[in-house]
């Protein structure tokens, strides 16, 4: 067993509330693996944590090169963390590239621990500091706290008894580093090599070296004097609800919500879906759930995508697709069908900077608007969204609830930026969710009364009438439906009755779902903060950080765009003023304004990058400041 | 209990709507056999599911009993193909024709055709756009003239058998809309089939293409023109049966049976398991009333592989993934790395 339950003599520990730290190196050096490991770690010793990948949207761009460089970063701390952070607090530079392309958010007297063998003449070259101009040497880092190790050659020197080649000994640098890192925040190394060696069962000699490069970069930390000196740092468990916990990004939490909305409801699951970056994790996830009795069906494209999964829902199947903008647009005229058939669809839609393919791998959420109007004809569909990746489980969730118990496909907006992010879920009991009923129409006798497919109940819903079910043969399909009978007609006034039926249907799901609430501050005030998505967590901080200011705001979290909450117009008249910080160029605005013709302020950021919190909290010291 | 004995009639399958097809569209017939042949196959209404796109033929699951759905043009395949996936236990036919198959959703047609589920696909070919009042279609003839094609089609013509071998299908078959009893065992032969069916029938529309395949139904030239494909049996075709195929090298050649020096063991043994030979059948594509020497025209079933099915393979595993028993809820909750803080 290693001794890192020892402290250290006599270093000073220096207690933190939060840490931001971000992994940086090429993408060929696990830092994604790297900064998993650390989350882990911190989770099960207590901490609340956020995390964010950022790599490259080029599979293996140049090594060394600023565009080669994959990041990884998170925030964790003694009390609830909202997001990964912006600035860091650490900034682990495997090379030259990696310093020069996150130097700029590191915080000012901020500690960079750098592999020194990363900033050789080539990387320097690479990384466009050139040869000879060494940032670690000429004063480029003079206002930071700088650890220059070689972790390469200690690495190296560590493990030279294993027997393995110099390649798979460099591999484990990254293993070095993260016992470096464990060290400097009072953290255990047991996580990690339990990890080791069940990732590594079939390779004892691969494990092993991992492990001795992360004892081997505990001990270095342990032991040298430029640590000793400085100190280590320790933030104390956030004191989160008992219970147990999994980890979870966006794209994870949402298939697993459907799965579990599909079990819960006693239906099957069936995801039909087309590979698009940012949602393809969905696909991924739920194909692995064949355990689970999910199928899944990788498509020819996004609209087979879509109507494979309009005809699993006829088929009965608890049916969704997952996809991004691009492939929401392409989706468009299916979902339009589904509207007209009245079944039950779900239809993840991860947001990306657009349009066209725009920005693939970055956050934005601009489509609202396609979500709300982005059908021809009169076609409304319910839409939700969610707020944090945690929350992406609950709103895929919900979105299944509400499409099988009112028979309409239901849009569930997440992005980029949740959907590879992520943090502790508390894992809920299956008696915690809520039910699912679905609304399944009965066998009939050869006497009874001719089937009646759109009939509906009070909430404006008809039945869930699925084939192999006696007496309830029917055809439906795009053609305008005849009012409870649902053949084929023109009639003028029935297609006038029938858009409207349509529309009530789901405007009536406002009766059926939470009235908005407050999420902070008062519920009368001078400014309310209305977001939505995942604008949540720098809203809440800066929020936060406003009342205790001694400003009047609050902050309200928008989960039901369609339809509202229905006191959500009367809640924004009890603020003079109400904020909307979107990242697009104001849709949830215009449908406010439209809806309660209010004149709200608008806050926009179209950058392919979340808010951060100070950029929210400038905006609203600047309001307040006039009111 | 009764009613799982009693085997139902065409009329058992016939919907209460009135078909709105043109009088003397090919539609009619196809419609009849289709019922007819689900009565045949003892079939049950309810287990029957037709899914369509648009375009004339798309209207077809309205006039059928059972289970339907209309979707959208081109994509009746991605629709049935979810359905199948989903309830593998279905009987689930699609309508189409050559515009919704061939055209707008040529993409969908070759992926299922390859995935191989276990749909019956009746594909309409008129060789003309007819909803939208007669613009030309992927099957159109090169110089036809439309509304869209004043001066004659400059569109190099699809051929459906040749599309749909060369992606994989598993049972390929053509019928001509007037062969009714014909087309009724063909319908069978392709309901019994396990895999993707593909009958592509030769459709006439009367109002916007009429006669587009006189050629191979005209009473005095379709002996000549046309050849009934049966399994193990010569390659044999004309008036008086007196014409055969017989492969000289790679080149199908026609031999007059007459001709002394012509046995009847060297002609063409149609197999209709073999795909080289189906291939070749394919390109059986010869226009008639072009110059110089032609082909007969094949009709029946080209090409039948046993091959697994999407839905199955699917289910397969599913139930490797399930052998130890279904997840349960609490278990896909809690997933496979968790922690506890108390």
């Amino acid at each position: 067993m290693t001794d890192t339950t020892t402290t250290n003599k006599g270093v000073n520990v220096t207690p933190k509330t939060s840490v931001t730290v971000l992994f940086a190196g090429d993408s060929g050096d696990g830092m994604q693996l790297t900064g998993t490991q650390f989350a882990n770690t911190v989770a099960v010793y207590g901490s609340d944590i956020n995390t964010f990948p950022n790599f490259p949207s080029e599979i293996r761009a140049p090594a060394g090169t600023i565009s080669g460089v994959s990041g990884f970063q998170m925030q964790f701390g003694s009390q609830s963390v909202y997001t990964p952070g912006a600035k860091f607090d650490v900034l682990i530079a495997m090379n030259a590239a990696a310093l020069k392309a996150n130097l700029n958010k590191l915080h000012h007297g901020g500690i960079i621990i750098a592999d020194s063998d990363g900033f050789d003449g080539k990387n320097l070259r690479l990384s466009g500091y050139g040869e000879g101009n060494n940032p670690l040497e000429d004063g480029t880092v003079a206002d930071y706290t700088v650890f220059s190790v070689p972790v390469v050659s200690l690495t190296r020197k560590a493990l030279a008894d294993t027997g393995l080649s110099v390649k798979n000994i460099d591999r484990c640098k990254n293993m070095f580093i993260l016992g470096i890192l464990y060290w400097l925040y009072s953290l255990p190394i047991d996580t990690t090599i339990t990890t080791l060696q069940t990732k590594f069962k079939n390779k004892a000699d691969i494990a092993d070296a991992n492990i001795k490069a992360v004892t081997a970069g505990y001990n270095f930390g342990d032991e040298t004097e430029m640590f000793a000196q400085f100190g280590r740092f320790s933030v104390a468990p956030a004191g989160k609800q008992p219970g147990t916990y999994r980890r979870v990004t966006g794209n994870e939490a949402a298939a697993i919500g459907l799965a579990a909305a599909a079990k819960k409801a006693g239906l099957k699951l069936f995801l039909g879906s087309y590979p698009i970056t940012p949602a393809t994790e969905i696909l991924q996830t739920l194909s692995n759930l064949k355990k689970w009795g999910v199928k899944t069906f990788q498509a020819e494209d996004e609209i087979a995508g879509v109507l494979s999964s309009i005809g699993a829902s006829y088929g009965g199947a608890m049916a969704a697709t997952s996809t991004s903008g691009p492939g929401l647009a392409l989706k468009s005229e299916a979902l339009g069908l589904a509207v007209i058939m009245e079944i039950p669809l779900v239809v993840v839609n991860v947001q990306r900077g657009g349009p066209s393919t725009g920005l693939p791998t970055k956050p934005e959420q601009s489509d609202l608007f396609i979500s709300m109007y982005g059908r021809h004809g009169e076609a409304p569909m319910p839409i939700i969204s969610a707020h944090s990746p945690v929350d992406c489980f609950y709103a895929a969730y919900e979105a299944a609830k509400l499409s099988v118990e009112h028979m309409t496909p239901v849009i569930c907006l997440t992005d980029g930026y949740l959907a590879f992010s992520s943090e502790p879920m508390l894992i809920p009991s299956p008696a915690e969710l809520s039910g699912i009923k679905p609304v399944f129409a009965k066998e009939r006798a050869a006497d009874d009364a001719p089937y009646l497919p759109y009939k509906r109940n009070e909430m404006g819903v008809r039945d869930w009438a699925v084939p192999g079910t006696k007496g309830l043969e029917h055809r439906i399909g795009g053609l305008e439906k005849a009012n409870e009978t649902g053949n084929v007609s023109h009639d003028p006034a029935n297609h006038a009755l029938m858009t409207k039926l349509r529309a009530e249907k789901v405007e009536k799901i406002a009766d059926c779902i939470p009235l908005q609430t407050i999420d902070n501050g008062t519920e009368k005030g001078d400014l309310l903060v209305l977001g939505w998505g995942s604008t949540y967590g720098a809203i809440k901080i800066a929020v936060d950080r406003a009342i205790k200011a001694g400003h009047s705001v609050s902050h309200a979290h928008v989960r039901y765009l369609n339809p509202f909450p229905k006191n959500l117009g009367t809640m924004l008249g009890n603020y003079k003023k109400v904020l909307i910080p979107e990242n697009n160029c104001g849709q949830l605005l215009m449908m406010i304004r439209d809806r309660y013709l209010i004149e709200p302020i608008a806050f926009n950021k179209v950058e392919g990058l979340p808010f951060n919190e100070m950029e929210i909290e400038a905006k609203i010291t600047d309001i307040v400041k006039e009111l | 209990m009764t009613d799982t004995l009693t085997k139902l009639t065409a009329k058992d399958f016939t919907s209460n709507q009135e078909p709105k097809w043109c009088a003397g569209c090919g539609d009619h017939a196809v419609l009849q056999q289709l019922k007819s042949a689900m009565a045949d196959l003892g079939l049950k209404t309810e287990e029957v599911v037709v899914v369509s796109g648009i375009g004339c033929s798309s209207r077809l699951p309205y006039y059928v009993a059972t289970y339907g759905i209309h979707g959208i043009h081109g994509r009746a395949l991605p629709v049935a193909s979810g359905l199948k996936a989903a309830r593998p236990e279905l009987s689930v036919w699609v309508a189409t024709g050559d515009g919704d198959a061939l055209s707008i959703g040529g993409n969908h047609y070759i992926h299922t055709i390859r995935r191989n589920p276990d749909l019956n696909i009746i594909l309409l070919n008129n060789e003309i756009y007819g909803l939208t009042k007669g613009q030309y279609s992927p099957t159109s003839k090169i110089g036809q003239r439309t509304v869209t094609s004043p001066n004659g089609v400059v569109d190099y013509p699809m051929n459906t058998i040749a599309l749909t071998l060369g992606s994989g299908g598993t049972f390929v078959a053509r019928v001509m809309d007037r062969d009714g009893k014909f087309m009724r065992e063909i319908f069978k032969r392709a309901s019994e089939h396990r895999g993707t069916s593909l009958v592509e029938i030769y459709q006439n529309c009367p109002i916007f293409n009429d006669g587009a395949f006189t050629p191979f139904t005209d009473r005095e030239r379709k002996a000549d023109t046309t050849i009934y494909l049966e399994h193990g049996k010569p390659l044999i075709f004309g008036k008086e049966s007196d014409k055969g195929i017989k492969l000289d090298g790679f080149t199908p050649v026609v031999v007059d049976l007459n001709d002394p020096k012509v046995s009847r063991d060297d002609l063409w043994i149609h197999d209709e398991n073999d795909f080289i030979k189906a291939n070749m059948l394919s390109r059986f594509f010869d226009d008639p009333d072009a110059e110089g020497d032609y082909l007969p025209r094949p009709f029946g079933i080209f090409y039948v592989e046993d091959r697994f099915t999407y839905e199955d393979a699917l289910t397969a595993q599913v139930e490797k993934a399930q052998e130890n028993g279904e997840g349960t809820l609490e278990e896909l909750l809690a997933g496979k790395s968790t922690w506890t803080i108390k």
